[in-house]
């Protein structure tokens, strides 16, 4: 790992950002209009949008990320940029922790302004602080940058890319207590949902809404996320060859 | 003469097709050494293996004293492949800039001059995917050559170059290799070839002829290039015959 590598590696990757923008207003309009559309599903039943709105808050960063990661990982390796790169001195780690800042600060952006509207525009009401849902809502996303890192060694395709979206994500987000509480699941569903990390995500969200204050539940929550992403990298970084055939 | 390169006995393998069938070659330090042969005969291969990318089946690739692609050498050994490996959706200067950034010792100054080297001054705030087809070849030039490397291996670095460009980039290679860098240069053009201190020529993964033009003319007995390799081929193929 080197300092300088890491630094200016996440700043390549956030001009690469820059320079699309229809990317940039798609980041920060896309959620916001997701939003709208739930706000308006749940109109004059506040409390089912102060409970799916705040987990959608939490979503939306990790399917997002997962996407464009997974997205510009492939092209890295496509173009042969990934392949320059482990010619020089740079780090396997310089690179994967690059990707996870980069798009880190920019889901933060998108999460910062998702619960922005959500709370003023859409009177959004948890019992815990905001800045958490913000912080569940980063935790997410590198959640979702580590596992699309990792996913993107498997396809050679922008079209088998995207199909990892409905492999990875689409299964945590049936399973995560959304749609059927977990507790009424059949066991072995439980059981599957017990081993996907959205589904610790999104309880880490439902204990801000309940609780003023962040719970022991909460913690262990995120934490468990984090090991998540550990795990993610560390795959990712064995996907990293230097030599090929 | 210094060996900054020695191939032994390399064989490699790529699928079921063996691609090099136990080569051997030294490239001295401060050379230009021209790699030619048809396409598909395994020069960038060849160049992958001292660059240290390519898995080999036998024998060894040392670069500077150090096995090709180990740790030490990722500083000093720069590569640029034939199709080029830069950020498209960047400019001409974010892209040098960036792989300044992944050396010690290598400023963003030296970024830019690499870029006014390549003749890319003027489009430097360009982004890459605006590019004209050589003006893409030579900004991936430019991100080759920005960390001045001791060891340069370019796989096809003048390829669609309008000949006065060529004629620079010569140039500057030879400056390049005057100053103690040693080139490793891949071409299809004969009248390159002629600019190298040492040509290797090399079909089916076989050298096939390893010296100075000089020597390879006067051994075929012609002076053009391109006429003494059409020979060496046929005395050879013919030597297999009988």
């Amino acid at each position: 790992m080197s300092m300088r590598r890491l630094i200016s590696t996440t700043g390549r990757i956030l001009r690469q950002i820059r320079h699309d923008h229809r990317t940039i207003g798609m980041l920060v309009a896309v959620p916001v209009l997701l939003l709208t559309l739930i706000y308006f599903m749940f109109d004059g039943q506040e409390r089912i949008f102060d409970g799916v709105g705040l987990i959608m808050l939490g979503i939306f960063p990790f399917v997002i990320m997962f996407l464009i990661t997974s997205i510009a990982m492939l092209r890295e390796r496509t173009s042969g940029t990934l392949e320059r790169l482990l010619t020089t001195p740079m780090g396997k780690l310089d690179l994967l922790f690059g990707y996870g800042i980069a798009f880190g600060l920019a889901a933060a952006v998108q999460a910062a302004i998702a619960s922005g509207v959500a709370y003023w525009l859409f009177d959004l009401d948890t019992f815990g602080p905001r800045w958490l849902v913000i912080v569940i809502a980063c935790a997410n996303a590198v959640l979702g940058v580590a596992l699309g890192l990792f996913c993107s060694a498997f396809a050679r395709t922008e079209f088998q890319a995207v199909q990892f979206m409905p492999v990875v994500v689409v299964p945590q987000f049936l399973l995560c207590g959304l749609f059927v509480a977990r507790g009424e699941m059949a066991g072995w569903l439980q059981a599957i949902s017990d081993a996907m990390p959205m589904t610790y995500a999104v309880e880490a969200l439902e204990e801000v809404g309940l609780h003023e204050q962040a719970t022991a539940t909460l913690w262990r929550d995120l934490g468990i996320v984090a090991g998540c992403i550990v795990v993610a990298l560390t795959l990712a970084a064995a996907t990293l060859r230097r030599r090929s055939p | 003469m210094e060996a900054t390169i020695e191939v032994k006995d390399l064989v490699v393998e790529r699928g079921k097709r063996r691609v090099l069938h136990g080569m051997n070659c030294t490239i001295t330090r401060g050379t230009v050494t021209g790699l030619l042969g048809p396409s598909g005969s395994g020069k960038t291969t060849l160049m992958r293996a001292i660059v240290g990318v390519q898995i080999v089946k036998s024998g060894t690739v040392m670069v500077l004293g150090q096995p090709a692609g180990s740790e030490p050498l990722r500083h000093q050994v720069g590569y640029l492949t034939q199709a080029p490996s830069i950020y498209a959706d960047l400019t001409v200067r974010e892209n040098a800039r960036y792989f300044a950034s992944l050396y010690e010792g290598v400023t963003n100054k030296d970024a830019d001059q690499a870029v006014n080297d390549v003749g890319l001054g003027d489009a430097a705030n360009q982004l890459v995917n605006t590019l004209s087809g050589g003006q893409i070849a030579r900004a991936n030039l430019a991100c080759a050559l920005v960390s001045r490397p001791q060891v340069l291996i370019l796989d096809e670095p003048t390829v669609g170059q309008d000949p006065v460009l060529r004629d620079d980039l010569w140039k500057r290679f030879r400056e390049m290799a005057a100053n103690g860098t040693t080139l490793v240069v891949s071409s299809h053009v004969m009248d390159e070839a002629g600019r190298c201190d040492r040509l290797l020529l090399i079909r089916d993964g076989e050298l096939i002829a390893d010296d100075t033009p000089a020597a390879i003319r006067a051994s075929a007995g012609t002076d053009d290039l391109e006429e003494a390799f059409l020979r060496l081929i046929l005395a050879r193929t013919m030597a297999e015959v009988a």
